[in-house]
C-alpha cells in the first residue's frame, strides 16, 4: 500500500508565519535586483551603441537646432528658430517639392513593384531570371543609380532623352524646372524598385494558393482574384512598403545632390537637400541643419503616423 | 443532369505520371468516394473534374458536355477544400456570398441566398464575424454554405474533414449525408479516411498509385475486396493475407479478415503475441508462417496468453483469393 504524499510545508518548521513572509519577501526582492542586473548586462552592449549613435547625437541634435552657427562658433537663439524655419519660404517650398516628390515616386514605385512581383510570382520556366534582374537594383548604390540615369537622360547622349525627342536646343529633362523633379523621381523609383519588389514577392509568397483556386472555381477572375484575395493579403506589406518608401522620398539626398544639386530654380530642393546641400541658406550653419533635420524628423513621425491610423482600418492582419 | 464521367484519364507533372488511365462514371445525384492513400492521385482527379488541372489525355465529361477546355466557373461545379480556404478578410457573410458576387448577382438576392445557406448550416448567428473568430468546426461549415450558395450540379471536395477532431468529424460526417440527401446533387468526395468513405458514400473508388483498384458499394469492397490492396487498405484491422500453401491447397494467397478467424481448432498454428483488449471486442495478434495475423473476437472469451500456440481456421465462405503475382481476386465474384 502506498503512503499519501505529505504535502510540502508553506511555512518553515521553527519559523512563525510574519519572519516567514517576511524571508519570502527579502529573496524575491534578491531575485529581482539579480534579474535587473542580468538584464541590464545583456542590454548593456544595445543601450551604449543606442545611446551613443541615436540617443545622445538626436538630444544634441535639438539644442543644436536653437543655435546659430559659423566658423567663429555656435550661439543660442531659442527653440523659436524650429517655428521661424518652418514657417520660412524655403522650408515651405523644400516641403512642397519633397510632397510633390514622394507623391510621385511612392505610388508609381508601389505599383511597379506590384506588377513585376505578380509577374514573377509565376511558376514558368526562366521566372528566376526575371526574379534576379528585378530585384538586382537593391544591390545598387544610388550613386551608381544616379549616374546610370545621368546618362539616360542627358540631352546629348541619353537614350531616353533621345526617345522622348529632346534636343540639343532644349535644356534637357534634368535642366528643366518642368521635368527635373520628374527626371530625379525616374531615377529614385528605379533604385527602389528591387527593395519593393522583394518586399511584395515575399509578401505574395505568404498567400495561400488554395485562396485563388477557391476564387477560380468559384468564377473569379484574373482581375477579381488580385482585388480580392491578392491585395487583401498582401495590405500589411503595402503598408509596410509604403511607410518605408515615403520615409525614403524625405531623406533622399544622393540622386538630387548628384543629378540636379537642387535645382533648377529650386524645383528638386527637398528637405533633406536643404538641410545639407551646397550653396543652401543652411551651408557652413550647423545650427540651422539641426533645426531642419528636427523639423523633417517631425514631419516623418507625423506622416507616419497619419499613414498607420489612416490605412491600418484597410489593412488585414494574419490570424 | 450531372453525371460525370471520365474517360481514360491521364496526368502528367513534369514528366512523372500522377494518374494513368481512368475510367470513371459518376452517377447524378450519386455520392462518390475517391479513396486512397497519399499520393494516390485522388485529390489529382478530383481537380481535373473541377478544372484546376487539365488532364494531359483522356476526357471530362459532366452531364453531356465535355469539360476539358471549359473553364472551372462554366462547369457548374463547387469546390470545399482541406483548408477551407475561406478569405480570412472577409465576414462570414462575405464568404457566403462571393460566388454569387463574382457572377454579379443582385445584392438583395445574394444576401437572401447567403442566408438560406447559413440557415442550412446553422451559421445565422456567424454572418457577422471573420473566419479567424471561428472554431474549425464553424469554419468547415461557411467552405460548405459557400459552395451549396449557387447550387452547383456537382460538389468537390477534397478531405473537407480531415482538419477536424474525432468528434466533430463524426458529427459532420452525418451532416454531409444530410446535406447530399437534401440537394441532391452529385459529391465527389477525396479521403484517405476509409471510415468516411465507408459510412457516407454511395459507392467508394478505391485508388493506389495512380490507378483505380476497385469501384464499388462499400459492401461490396468490403466484402468481396479485388486486389490485395483494397483487402488490406479497407477494414480496421487490414485483411489478414496467408501465404500460398498455408490455411489452403494451391499457389494462391488467402485473405481472411480478422473476424472472421476462428482460434480453437484448425489446419494453422498462431504463436500469440499482443493480446488487446479494447472492451467491446478483443484482438489477438500473432504469427502464421513468419507472418503477422490478427484475429478479433468477441470482448468476454477467455483469451489466450502472449506465446500460446493455438489453432486457427477459417469458414471457406470467409476466404478470398488472390494471385501472388497480380494480387488481384481470382475467386467467383
Amino acid at each position: 500500500m502506498t503512503e499519501a504524499l505529505t504535502p510540502l510545508p508553506t511555512v518553515i518548521p521553527g519559523l512563525d508565519r510574519k519572519t516567514a513572509r517576511r524571508r519570502r519577501k527579502s529573496d524575491r526582492g534578491k531575485y529581482r535586483l539579480a534579474d535587473s542586473g542580468l538584464a541590464l548586462l545583456m542590454l548593456g552592449p544595445s543601450i551604449v551603441i543606442l545611446g551613443a549613435f541615436v540617443i545622445y547625437p538626436l538630444i544634441k541634435a535639438v539644442f543644436l537646432g536653437a543655435q546659430r552657427c559659423s566658423v567663429q562658433g555656435c550661439r543660442d537663439t531659442g527653440f523659436n528658430q524650429y517655428v521661424d524655419a518652418f514657417r520660412s519660404t524655403q522650408f515651405q517650398n523644400a516641403l512642397l517639392v519633397t510632397a510633390k516628390y514622394a507623391l510621385i515616386t511612392v505610388p508609381i514605385g508601389l505599383v511597379l513593384g506590384v506588377a513585376l512581383a505578380v509577374l514573377a510570382d509565376k511558376y514558368m520556366r526562366g521566372v528566376g531570371f526575371f526574379r534576379t534582374v528585378f530585384s538586382s537594383t537593391i544591390a545598387t548604390s544610388v550613386a551608381v543609380a544616379s549616374v546610370i540615369w545621368f546618362f539616360l537622360l542627358n540631352k546629348d547622349v541619353g537614350v531616353i532623352a533621345s526617345w522622348l525627342g529632346g534636343t540639343a536646343q532644349t535644356p534637357g529633362y534634368l535642366n528643366d524646372p518642368g521635368t527635373a523633379l520628374w527626371a530625379v523621381s525616374a531615377s529614385s523609383i528605379w533604385a527602389n524598385l528591387g527593395f519593393t519588389f522583394i518586399v511584395v514577392t515575399a509578401g505574395l509568397q505568404s498567400v495561400p494558393k488554395d485562396l485563388y483556386e477557391s476564387a477560380y472555381v468559384d468564377g473569379a477572375g484574373g482581375f477579381t482574384r488580385f482585388t480580392n484575395v491578392t491585395l487583401p493579403l498582401i495590405s500589411p506589406t503595402l503598408l509596410f512598403t509604403t511607410v518605408v518608401l515615403t520615409t525614403r522620398a524625405f531623406q533622399s539626398f544622393g540622386e538630387i545632390d548628384l543629378l540636379t544639386s537642387g535645382g533648377p530654380r529650386g524645383t528638386t530642393t527637398t528637405l533633406t537637400y536643404l538641410a545639407y546641400g551646397n550653396k543652401m541658406p543652411t551651408s557652413g550653419d550647423d545650427g540651422l541643419r539641426a533645426t531642419i533635420s528636427i523639423l523633417i524628423f517631425l514631419v516623418l513621425v507625423v506622416l507616419a503616423l497619419a499613414q498607420f491610423r489612416g490605412l491600418e482600418k484597410r489593412v488585414h492582419y494574419a490570424n | 443532369m450531372a453525371q460525370v464521367r471520365l474517360q481514360n484519364i491521364t496526368k502528367q507533372f513534369d514528366g512523372v505520371t500522377a494518374v494513368e488511365n481512368i475510367d470513371l462514371d459518376i452517377a447524378d445525384r450519386e455520392f462518390m468516394i475517391l479513396l486512397g492513400p497519399s499520393g494516390c492521385g485522388k485529390s489529382t482527379l478530383l481537380r481535373m473534374i473541377a478544372g484546376l488541372e487539365n488532364p494531359t489525355e483522356g476526357e471530362v465529361w459532366i452531364g453531356d458536355v465535355l469539360v476539358n477546355d471549359i473553364l472551372p466557373k462554366q462547369r457548374d461545379v463547387a469546390m470545399v477544400f482541406q483548408s477551407y480556404a475561406l478569405y480570412p478578410h472577409k465576414t462570414v457573410q462575405a464568404n457566403i456570398e462571393f460566388p454569387l458576387k463574382v457572377r454579379k448577382v443582385d445584392k438583395a438576392e445574394r444576401a437572401e441566398a447567403a442566408l438560406a445557406a447559413a440557415d442550412a448550416l446553422g451559421l445565422r448567428e456567424y454572418m457577422g464575424r471573420k473566419p479567424g473568430q471561428l472554431s474549425g468546426g464553424q469554419r468547415q461549415r461557411v467552405a460548405l454554405a459557400r459552395a451549396i450558395v449557387r447550387k452547383p450540379a456537382v460538389f468537390c471536395m477534397d478531405e473537407p474533414l480531415s482538419n477536424l477532431d474525432a468528434k466533430l468529424r463524426g458529427e459532420t460526417r452525418a451532416e454531409l449525408i444530410a446535406l447530399h440527401q437534401r440537394l441532391a446533387s452529385t459529391f465527389i468526395y477525396v479521403t484517405h479516411d476509409q471510415v468516411e468513405a465507408m459510412t457516407m458514400g454511395s459507392r467508394i473508388a478505391v485508388m493506389s498509385r495512380g490507378h483505380i483498384e476497385q469501384v464499388g458499394t462499400p459492401n461490396e469492397v468490403y466484402a468481396k475486396p479485388a486486389s490485395v490492396f483494397v483487402a488490406q487498405f479497407v477494414g480496421m484491422p487490414p485483411m489478414n493475407i496467408l501465404p500460398a500453401g498455408t490455411l489452403e491447397e494451391g499457389a494462391h494467397l488467402v485473405g481472411v479478415r480478422p473476424e472472421h478467424l476462428r482460434i480453437g481448432s484448425g489446419p494453422l498454428s498462431m504463436t500469440i503475441t499482443l493480446v488487446e483488449q479494447l472492451g467491446h471486442e478483443m484482438l489477438i495478434t500473432g504469427t502464421i508462417a513468419d507472418q503477422r495475423i490478427v484475429v478479433r473476437t468477441a470482448s468476454d472469451v477467455v483469451p489466450p496468453s502472449v506465446g500460446d500456440v493455438v489453432s486457427v481456421d477459417a469458414d471457406l465462405s470467409a476466404r478470398h483469393r488472390f494471385d501472388p503475382v497480380t494480387e488481384k481476386r481470382i475467386d467467383t465474384p
